[in-house]
């Protein structure tokens, strides 16, 4: 009984698993097949469209815009919310939910609704700060709270917290030691989680920018469409192959770093 | 689970982490709340004071009076019919998906390539997005000219349902359907194959698992993921942006059109009233589920 169910269940999941491939892969292919295209019904295959994407500055500037700012989003993220956790779960557990309630409170303020309220803020701040893109970072930080959170939560649930961090503070560890040395080697894969949905949100992020005026990746790619639809095609399928490798090669890096203090993890 | 899994020691430490050190220890999450202040709670003040102040200055609800316009309720039922249809379809198939992925191998490359390609996938969006579809399903996109080929039309009548509401929700699960493999695989990793063992040592079957032991046990997830996906979908505007050429079809795009309108009759009292109003719907589905997952967690004891 036990063989047949799962030989059933072997089944379903390369059903599912081949359904959806499909399902996704289509519309990717369709992309590569149309930025493809060379110019005229029976012209052959062209890589033209993805050559454009190095020649044209203002996109290569994008690029390297949205590519700082998710990794200026993602370290501030890790400064700032990591300790946060720690320490309210360490000596504040009272508050853990009022924490909990702000960081999933983006979900509940819908982007677009968001921009409405911020801009007033980053007028100020182009005025007197910065007028740089990488400005965004702030605003960011923010869209990334509830993925963010929910992954550090999970990590920092996993491990006895407690009982490490007293044991580092009686061997006499200060608390950058603790988070530094304790907490980040502890909960490894809940770190690149957190950071790597950061990095997909900070890439994919449109609403924002343009609504602000910057140009990221993702505006520049709708312009982009309006001059060069199989260009900006190209680039949209590079920029997610790019967040694909990256999330791939990551996932490894994170095994590696997880064995040393997997003993202290709970079961 | 685990946080309850230790209550001497958490009850032992209480008596020092609680009341008589409260400022130093308050002072550890001063830099977040400084934070979360200036760029969150702020930004929602902002709304909220906005959407009193009418056009000529004065603080009146003649904003809310503006939302109150057939046009604008139209896009109210557009956008909650959009989302609750691709979260409630994307929450399905996702928990489908996301069940087949857990059962492999934790470390397996089935389980590295799904949860890597969601994470993209639940953040690509906007104009390549559609793009992508375009290219896929309309008339000149790869299969529909399969099937096209093959005799079989998919727009019956040269009814293009891609270019309409029905297409945006489509084009929708494909962000929506990763979103729920990444927020929901934790839920399912959370279940114990013992449980299986136990159902089938009492004699449960297949059936009897899913309806009394894993259904349950998975079910307040589920509804709290579908909510995140309705709430997703929701505030979602580059697609429909890039898709419906005729503005204000949802109320992402009507926000938009009344922040930065290009004939300079921009509203921002009027947008500030709609964003409210549009937190406010997330709110009552939020309400609505917290009342649900108290009966549900009522029946899991």
């Amino acid at each position: 009984m036990i063989r047949s169910r799962r030989l059933k269940l072997q089944v379903f999941r390369y059903v599912v698993l081949l359904a959806a491939a499909l399902f996704f892969l289509m519309p990717m292919f369709a992309s590569i097949e149309f930025s493809t295209r060379g110019n005229g019904i029976a012209a052959p295959r062209t890589l033209d469209s993805w050559k454009l994407i190095a020649s044209t500055p203002e996109l290569s500037d994008a690029i390297i815009a949205s590519l700082e700012l998710a990794v200026i989003t993602s370290v501030m993220m890790l400064v700032l919310l990591l300790p946060t956790m720690v320490w309210v779960r360490l000596r504040l557990p009272r508050i853990n939910r009022v924490v909990e309630f702000i960081c999933l409170m983006p979900l509940t303020v819908p982007a677009i609704a968001l921009v409405v309220g911020i801009k007033p803020i980053y007028i100020w701040i182009s005025l007197n700060v910065t007028d740089s893109i990488l400005a965004l970072a702030f605003a960011y930080l923010i869209l990334v709270l509830p993925y963010a959170f929910r992954a550090l939560d999970a990590g920092l649930g996993a491990i006895d917290l407690k009982t490490l961090t007293e044991a580092a503070r009686s061997l006499g560890a200060g608390w950058g030691t603790v988070m530094l040395r304790i907490v980040v080697p502890s909960i490894p894969s809940a770190i690149l989680n957190a950071s790597l949905l950061s990095v997909a949100l900070v890439l994919g992020e449109y609403t924002f920018a343009n609504l602000m005026n910057y140009e990221n990746l993702q505006v520049a790619v709708a312009y982009e469409s309006l001059v060069d639809a199989g260009t900006s095609v190209a680039i949209s399928v590079a920029a997610l192959a790019f967040g694909f490798v990256l999330l791939m090669v990551l996932s490894f890096v994170g095994r590696l770093r997880s064995t040393p203090v997997g003993a202290l993890q709970r079961p | 689970m685990t946080a309850a899994g230790n209550p001497a020691l958490s009850a032992a430490a209480r008596p020092v982490s609680g009341g008589r050190r409260l400022p130093l220890s308050w002072l550890g999450v001063v830099p977040f709340f400084v934070y979360v202040g200036i760029f969150l709670l702020l930004p929602t003040a902002i709304i909220l004071a906005g959407s009193l102040v009418a056009p000529d200055g004065s603080i009146s609800l003649s904003n809310f009076a503006g939302i109150a316009k057939p046009f604008m309720f139209t896009s109210f039922v557009n956008s909650i019919e959009i989302s609750a249809v691709s979260a409630l379809v994307g929450a399905i198939v996702g928990a489908i998906l996301a069940y087949a992925v857990a059962t492999g191998s934790p470390q397996g490359l089935v389980r590295r390539t799904v949860m890597s390609a969601a994470g993209v996938f639940a953040q690509f969006g906007g104009v390549t997005l559609t793009f992508a579809w375009l290219a896929t399903l309309y008339t000149t996109g790869i299969v529909y000219v399969f099937f096209k080929d093959r005799g079989l039309d998919i727009y019956p009548g040269g009814n293009i349902w891609l270019l309409d509401l029905r297409g945006l929700t489509l084009i929708y699960l494909y962000f929506q359907i990763p979103l729920m493999v990444l927020v929901f695989i934790p839920a399912i990793d959370g279940i114990r194959p013992q449980w299986r063992e136990a159902t089938e040592s009492l004699g449960g079957s297949t059936w009897h698992y899913w309806r009394y032991v894993a259904g349950p046990l998975l079910f307040p997830s589920f509804l709290g993921c579908t909510l995140l996906l309705f709430a997703n979908a929701f505030s979602a505007y580059a697609t429909a942006a890039a898709l419906l050429t005729q503005g204000g079809v949802i109320l992402p795009l009507q926000v938009q059109a009344l922040l930065t309108s290009e004939t300079g009759s921009s509203q921002p009292g009027l947008a500030k009233a709609l964003a409210l109003a549009m937190i406010f719907v997330v709110l009552v589905v939020m309400g609505a589920y917290t009342l649900l997952q108290r009966r549900t967690s009522a029946w899991l004891r």
